[in-house]
């Protein structure tokens, strides 16, 4: 029950935050493509920077054990083709699984759409998953992670992905001043 | 009516988002997502409506052996995402029902949004995550496998942009 308690609250703040960025309007989202409108980088960039640096001077500090935290297993090729297919499907409808949600419950049709979209593909997949389940398993890497993969401590692993999400926010700035 | 307030100063709100991520790590271990809620329900009806399907597929099969995938974590955390969004429109004044207002997005534009949503299923499926779950929870815990998805998923997005330019005017 506690969980549940936790997992709702957890959405509220979710969505509420998603909502509060327009990150339920699917031109605006759309408009990431076109480089227009960066606010779907500059939200996850940002968000990302947050948890990660939470997630390593948390730890530090002692206030938890972040070996303990989930990291989602790399199998490199199923999640190559997946991105590049999802990348198209969120150029199509302006929208991801999370904010589809979002946009629906703002009151935007697409959202609807884009939802039973994503009922559809995942049917698929789970339909035709006894022909697809060798290339589903291949290229496994376990829960690999950049610093294990470079060899490089936690802490410089942070510091390189924060000097270079905090350049790209820079590089956006400095591109939207000069408009 | 309300005043439609214009959304907030993104920066700003991603740290919030970044904190409701951590707090979602530090209390429950995991992180967000949104994917999987869709995979979870998908399972439930495939295993009610046809068992022996659910059964043939480890994919079904593997959101059906814990708890019931009705109310699956992933699935309130969802339920609570719809809650808050909609709290959040409605306060703000950003609410805009497209489905009986004439504002309706056109025939061709939805068959996109279902196209658009079903690529993103295939594609969250085989990828095991999506934007929330790979990506952003993962990227922030470093995995090699979200960075990769984020790279790609950017990569076709960019590239696919040209030739869906009339989608997006």
């Amino acid at each position: 029950m506690n969980d549940m308690l936790i997992a709702g609250g957890i959405g509220v703040a979710f969505g509420c935050a998603l909502e509060c960025a327009g990150l339920g309007d699917p031109p605006k989202l759309a408009g990431q493509f076109y480089l227009r409108d960066f606010t779907v980088l500059k939200v996850m960039l940002s968000a990302m920077l947050t948890a990660m640096l939470g997630v390593f001077w948390g730890g530090r500090l002692g206030m938890f054990d972040p070996d303990a935290f989930y990291v989602p297993d790399t199998y490199l090729l199923p999640q190559l083709l997946g991105g590049l297919v999802f990348g198209l499907g969120f150029a199509l409808s302006g929208l991801c699984p999370g904010t589809s949600c979002v946009a629906l419950a703002s009151g935007r049709i697409e959202g609807a759409a884009t939802m039973l979209g994503l009922f559809a593909g995942v049917l698929l997949v789970g339909l035709a998953f006894p022909a697809i389940e060798a290339f589903y398993r291949s290229t496994p890497y376990g829960s690999l992670t950049l610093q294990r993969l470079t060899g490089l401590p936690y802490g410089v692993m942070v510091s390189l992905v924060t000097v270079v999400a905090v350049s790209v926010l820079a590089w956006i700035a400095k591109r939207e001043a000069r408009r | 009516m309300r005043p439609r307030r214009p959304y907030t100063e993104p920066h700003l709100t991603g740290v919030c988002l970044g904190l409701v991520l951590l707090a979602c790590f530090a209390l429950t271990g995991q992180g967000l997502g949104a994917s999987g809620a869709f995979a979870s329900v998908a399972g439930g009806i495939v295993g009610t409506v046809s068992p022996e399907t659910a059964a043939h597929s480890a994919y079904f099969s593997g959101y059906l052996q814990a708890s019931s995938p009705w109310t699956a974590w992933i699935v309130v955390e969802i339920i609570g995402v719809l809650i808050g969004a909609a709290a959040s429109a409605t306060l703000a004044g950003r609410m805009r029902l497209t489905f009986v207002r004439a504002a309706r997005p056109s025939g061709g534009k939805l068959f996109a949004s279902i196209a658009g949503g079903t690529l993103m299923g295939i594609g969250a499926a085989l990828a095991r995550g999506c934007t929330s779950g790979l990506a952003l929870s993962g990227g922030a815990m470093l995995s090699v496998g979200a960075w990769i998805f984020m790279a790609a998923l950017f990569l076709a997005g960019f590239l696919a942009a040209p030739i869906l330019r009339r989608l997006w005017p």
